[in-house]
């Protein structure tokens, strides 16, 4: 329940913030919104010496549209996305997701820049950021880098941020409303088992599909999408394709559900995204 | 003031609290948070203290190094077992079982450590933080050794041994033998097998617990603040352990922040904490971890079960033969071996069967004991009775009403003795079965189900029929007294203090017994004070669990009553110069037969009472009594849970879509408090039936430690319940009250059980075990694809 | 390393020097005396710990103290006004929504925060509100009552 002991510093800009995280080190763990490293630093499970407070950073919480993209500071929480109406109107898949994080409470707090850069493998976001093609863009001691979202989700709880640099936004394409989460909670964590994002493109007769609880890392499901690739939408057509969700993907096994019943409910919710993101077409 | 806002836009009523929906007295210190609970204290000069505990399932404590800790500032003290063990007492099983092995229960480890969260030292500290950061700098060096976690292998003769020293898993054998069952089978058409597992479950009350102590050195007396159930058991129990005489002891239970049985105990961190307030002359603190808890708290049911049953084919159930294996756990907690035994004598469900022969063996393992878990042994019988009574009716092709119809016992022929022994006070099975029906709209139910079936649609209907024992109990039937006490004092002013021994945790009695209290003295509630929960008030006391507080302490409050009536009489009689035969008493007020212009109220007698000056020869003053109330028998409070519940193909997820209770606990005092027991048993047991599992890996490591693994039920997780009642008299208590704590619990596992497989009875699945997950639905789904 | 900290709690505001590892919620428990906030698990699951910062429920044993130095911050304790009950307090009497009542300061919280987003909620939304409360006496449904009560009686 009691964290061991840290310091604390709280910075007021990005420049201070990636200045202490150069002078500690590994020594150091930032805090956005604290719903993943608070629990672990009260088990003990984390123990940083130093905790940089990145949640007084003013520009590092926004929803935007720039340059016909959606760009969204790093810690924006997830109620601000939930609730947001540029996002409902030009990317609906965020408040849809949003709204199926954790809840109220969590969703007024924690962000989804943390919520990233912590890559759960069952979090909720890494399936959105995938099927949307997201890009991040990572401010370090060097300057800014862009990484797509194929590229940050590395490995279980490792993003592509390194030890000094700060995820500072994340860039996504405007999309129609044919968009569609189904998500299987866990029941005891409310984390996802099986977390199906999808997006649909009618005029270029595409799907991406992101897919989050199931494996080690949240990945896209190219099985489907290649199946689905200039094909008609049809119930038909979706049933088959979804049953290669989880296609040369190693699924996580554990006490809420074997790897089997993974690999199944992520063809199950697969279907059911796309069932879903169709049932929106005009 | 405490009238709900419907009955006070009737117009307020001052009489007849009982039987009425009333708010509740206790809840605005509640809902403003200015109420109590233990980590609420803080005393001067308070230490805190945190437990050491094993990481192993099994292992050997080869060196406890504390160096390494002590260096730490603000650290007052680190005790091994080296250090208390031999000052301290054993922690006692209440209820053994003759014949049975269980170990020496040191209240920390020895030289063994038996199950994941076993104390193994404890440490003191100025401050909460310095206590946690010393816990981590204690070094223990441990030899692993073979973990016993399967109960069903730990009876092989190859098994490991949980307690190496016993030479056997096996705790105790407890066998029931009633009727002549080998008669009844060979009077049987058809014998069928069952088997049925009761998954292991934790209790997780949302308060953790947690004591603190401290010790009056001038007094040489310790005051013991406990997140208890039972402060009067404590009190009974603790002096031995910790060396102190009775009456230089006091037990404090403030706000209680639940306890569905898992507080019904006297745990080794009560007795370590107070041993370590008088070692330290300074007041110390301990509360427990969710972690802890989960690891460390009693865990309730975990019994296999291999069942024959006797049936005839107009679907007579006549007897049935149980081999029940009850997995304890690492040692007997208080109530340990008394949980299956309660399996065993509520086997015969509500029906007339001829011959039980039970059987339980109880088995150690490498984990947390069991113990009472909310219904205690009754849900474990009512599950495995209500599965027999489908699988019979499936069987015969009968309807699963008909088959239930045809094996109750009719209203007349209460009290009903079982083949178990036990004789139901009163009952109307088919009453509440025919409203539970109305309730559902039956037959719509049924029209239902053809219609979804017809679309391929898993749609099922379940029903149980169930009847438990509260009130426990007769003294002669429990371990340490089965009476509840209780006190009435009308005060100098006339206001009246009713002192209760049955303390409360959420139940409401505050209110229930203030609305029994101004019935039975005719005054208006707001004048009434209920006190509970310290040994210091209330002198005596048996605690509440087992659905028994308002039966028992309720009763007790009355003959109390009735003793200040009696006596008051004496005192109006001098006043109004008369005889107190002649005195009558209505309403609070007492006057002469017949002549009701000139009365005396309780304001006036109790200040003539204390004052003392007018007081008839012989008289005592005041105005006050205590009783203790004896029950003849315990109670047998019963109902039908009906359920509709769709399944989803696809992922093997469980819908509830209908759920109907309806609960007979005799007379209802609160019928508001009534329908929050209910709601809050049934959803305490649809976690059961759907979620909830305790789950150990083979090394012993507990999976479930956290509410990240272990699932309750949230609020989208509840139907909109239906619930009505039928009142069917207690002859055991005046009040005629049955209990309603563990009824919900008790009813609803089963229906909803039954209601599952049913949906899935299309597919050809007769019967599948709890809980029932998505993946464990699935399976079976799976499964019967691939062989058809 | 203390670190100074001044929040303003039920309207009065708070200095003080506080250790960065403590938590909200003990910094209102222990260093406030505020003992309304309750402490129910160790992951951030069960929501006893609900409290308002700057008008936001959140779970105060997953927020650091110094994470809310300059916030305003509503516990149960701050609920009544003058001596009269809040709707969310008034519905969760009227209609028993507890029992232990070791829940219920975080659940009326989240109740409050809740209807002030959705001033006419339907139970369904309700119950969804409250999936981060957990209750294990009462079964949800008076709390769920308490709540539409709580909704009505903002209206009136």
């Amino acid at each position: 329940m009691i964290p061991a002991m840290f310091d604390y510093v709280r910075p007021a800009t990005l420049e201070e913030a990636l200045g202490h995280l150069a002078k500690y080190g590994e020594d150091a763990k930032v805090l956005a919104g604290g719903h993943s490293l608070i629990p672990a630093m009260k088990l003990r499970l984390s123990q940083p010496k130093v905790v940089v407070d990145i949640g007084r950073i003013g520009d590092l919480r926004f929803i935007e549209e720039r340059d016909g993209k959606i760009a969204i500071g790093a810690m924006t929480t997830h109620y601000d996305i939930e609730s947001s109406d540029l996002l409902k109107r030009s990317c609906p898949l965020l408040p849809e997701v949003a709204d199926k994080i954790g809840d109220i409470q969590v969703r007024n707090k924690g962000t989804i820049g943390g919520s990233c850069v912590h890559a759960d493998p069952a979090g909720d976001w890494p399936a959105a950021m995938l099927a949307l093609d997201a890009e991040f863009e990572i401010t370090g001691p060097r300057g800014s880098r862009p990484v797509a979202a194929k590229d940050f989700f590395v490995d279980m709880l490792t993003s592509a941020v390194e030890p000094g640099e700060i995820l500072k936004l994340i860039r996504l394409p405007l999309t129609a409303k044919t968009v569609g989460y189904a998500k299987f909670t866990q029941k005891a964590s409310g984390f996802a088992i099986a977390g199906v994002a999808a997006v649909v493109d009618k005029a270029r007769k595409s799907v991406t599909i992101g897919v989050t609880g199931v494996a080690a890392k949240a990945y896209r499901a190219a099985g489907v999408e290649s199946a689905l690739s200039g094909s008609e939408l049809s119930t038909a057509n979706i049933g088959t394709a979804s049953q290669k969700a989880a296609d040369g993907v190693d699924p996580l096994s554990d006490i809420h559900a074997s790897a089997e019943f993974r690999a199944h409910l992520a063809c199950v919710q697969t279907r059911r995204a796309l069932e879903l993101a169709v049932s929106r077409l005009p | 003031m405490y009238l709900t806002e419907e009955l006070a836009a009737k117009g307020k009523v001052a009489r007849g609290y009982v039987g009425r929906a009333m708010k509740r007295v206790e809840d605005p210190r509640l809902i403003k948070g200015i109420a109590s609970y233990v980590d609420d204290l803080k005393i001067p000069g308070m230490l805190y203290a945190q437990f050491v505990r094993s990481p192993h399932a099994h292992a050997e404590i080869k060196s406890i190094l504390t160096d390494g800790a002590k260096v730490l500032p603000g650290l007052v003290g680190i005790f091994t077992g080296a250090d208390l063990n031999d000052k301290l007492g054993t922690i006692p099983c209440a209820s053994p079982i003759s014949g049975g092995r269980s170990p020496q229960h040191t209240v920390l480890a020895g030289k063994r450590v038996y199950f994941v969260g076993h104390p193994v030292a404890v440490v003191v500290a100025e401050t909460r933080a310095i206590a946690r950061d010393a816990v981590d700098l204690v070094d223990v060096d441990y030899e692993p050794l073979p973990a016993v976690m399967d109960p069903e292998k730990a009876l092989q003769e190859d098994s490991a041994l949980t307690h190496p020293e016993l030479g056997t898993n096996v705790a105790f054998i407890w066998k029931l033998p009633a009727g002549d069952v080998d008669a009844a089978f060979k009077e049987a058409d058809k014998v069928f097998k069952l088997r049925t597992v009761q998954p292991r479950v934790t209790p997780m009350a949302i308060e953790p617990r947690g004591c603190v102590a401290s010790w009056h050195a001038g007094e040489s007396s310790l005051t013991l603040w406990t997140s208890t159930q039972v402060p009067h058991l404590v009190r009974t129990l603790l002096p031995d352990l910790i060396r102190i005489p009775e009456n230089k002891l006091r037990i404090v239970t403030p706000e209680v922040g639940g306890g569905f049985g898992s507080k019904l105990n006297l745990y080794a961190e009560e007795v370590v904490i107070s041993h370590l307030a008088m070692r330290l002359e300074r007041p110390v603190k301990w509360i427990e971890g969710r972690r802890e808890n989960a690891a460390t708290t009693i865990h309730g049911r975990d019994q296999v079960a291999e069942s024959e049953i006797a049936i005839r084919n107009d679907g007579t159930v006549l007897a049935i033969r149980s081999k029940i294996i009850a997995d304890v756990g690492s040692y007997c907690q208080l109530l340990t071996p008394a949980i299956p035994t309660l399996t065993g004598l509520m086997l015969c469900g509500c029906y007339k069967l001829k011959a039980v022969l039970a059987e339980v063996t109880g088995v150690h393992t490498n984990k947390m004991s069991t113990d009472a878990y909310r219904g205690a042994g009754r849900p474990e019988a009512t599950y495995m009775i209500e599965r027999i009574m489908d699988l019979v009716a499936g069987e015969l092709g009968m309807d699963q009403v008909q088959v239930r119809l045809k094996n109750m016992p009719q209203p007349t022929e209460f009290p009903f003795n079982t083949a178990t022994g036990l004789t139901y006070d009163s009952g109307n099975y088919q009453a509440a079965l025919a409203k539970a029906q109305d309730l559902a709209e039956w037959p719509k139910l049924l029209q239902e189900r053809e219609t979804a079936r017809k679309e391929g649609r898993l749609f099922g209907i379940g029903l149980s029929t169930y009847v438990e024992i509260c009130a426990l109990g007769p003294s002669k039937i429990m371990a340490a007294g089965g009476w509840e006490w209780g006190c009435v004092r009308i005060e100098i002013s006339g206001k009246v203090t009713v002192i209760t021994g049955a303390t409360p945790h959420g139940q409401g009695q505050e209110t229930s017994f203030a609305q029994i209290a101004a019935d039975w003295l005719g005054i208006p509630m707001e004048d009434i004070v209920v006190l509970r929960g310290d040994t210091a008030t209330a002198h005596f006391g048996r605690d509440t669990y087992g659905s028994r507080a308002t039966a028992l302490g309720g009763t007790a409050i009355v003959m109390s009553i009735e003793k200040i009536i009696e006596k008051a009489k004496k005192l109006a009689a001098a006043l109004l110069n008369s005889k107190p035969e002649e005195i009558e008493f209505e309403n609070g007020k007492f006057f002469v037969k017949g002549k009701l212009e000139e009365t005396i109220e309780w304001g006036r007698l109790a200040s003539e009472a204390y004052i003392a000056k007018n007081l008839p020869p012989g008289l005592e003053p005041g105005l006050e009594a205590s009783s203790f109330f004896e029950p003849s028998n315990c109670t047998f409070p019963f109902g039908t849970h009906i359920v509709a519940v769709d399944v989803e193909r696809d992922t093997g997820h469980v819908n509830i879509l209908k759920y109907v209770a309806v609960d007979d606990c005799g007379k209802q005092v609160n019928p508001l408090l009534v329908e929050g027991q209910v709601q809050g048993g049934i959803t305490q047991s649809l976690g059961t039936a759907l979620m909830e599992r305790t789950v150990y890996d083979e090394s012993g490591q507990l999976l479930t430690g956290e509410f990240m693994d272990y699932a309750i039920p949230r609020a989208p997780d509840i139907p909109e319940y239906i619930l009505g009642s039928t009142e069917t008299p207690s002859p055991s208590n005046p009040l005629g009250v049955k209990g309603v704590g563990e009824a919900g619990t008790i009813g609803a596992t089963p229906a909803i059980a039954n209601a599952v497989i049913d949906a899935l009875s299309p597919l050809g699945i007769r019967h599948l075990d709890l809980p029932f997950t998505p993946e464990r639905v699935w399976r079976a789904m799976k499964e019967k694809e691939a062989r058809s | 390393m203390k670190t100074p900290v001044k929040i303003r709690v039920n309207g009065t505001l708070r200095e003080s020097e506080v250790e960065p590892r403590l938590l909200l919620v003990q910094f209102l428990r222990e260093v406030c005396g505020l003992t309304g906030t309750h402490i129910g698990c160790e992951t951030g699951v069960c929501g006893a710990c609900t409290i308002l910062v700057d008008g936001q429920a959140v779970k105060s044993c997953t927020m650091l103290a110094v994470q809310a130095d300059g916030s305003e911050v509503t516990t149960v304790e701050g609920l009544s006004r003058n001596g009269k009950l809040h709707p969310v307090q008034e519905g969760f009497w009227e209609c028993h929504g507890l029992q232990c009542g070791y829940c219920t300061p975080g659940m009326i919280m989240t109740a409050v925060h809740f209807l002030e987003r959705n001033a006419s909620p339907s139970r369904d939304e309700i119950r969804h509100a409250l999936y981060g409360n957990l209750c294990r006496c009462t079964g949800y449904s008076h709390i769920i009552d308490a709540v539409e009560h709580a909704a009505k009686k903002g209206k009136t």
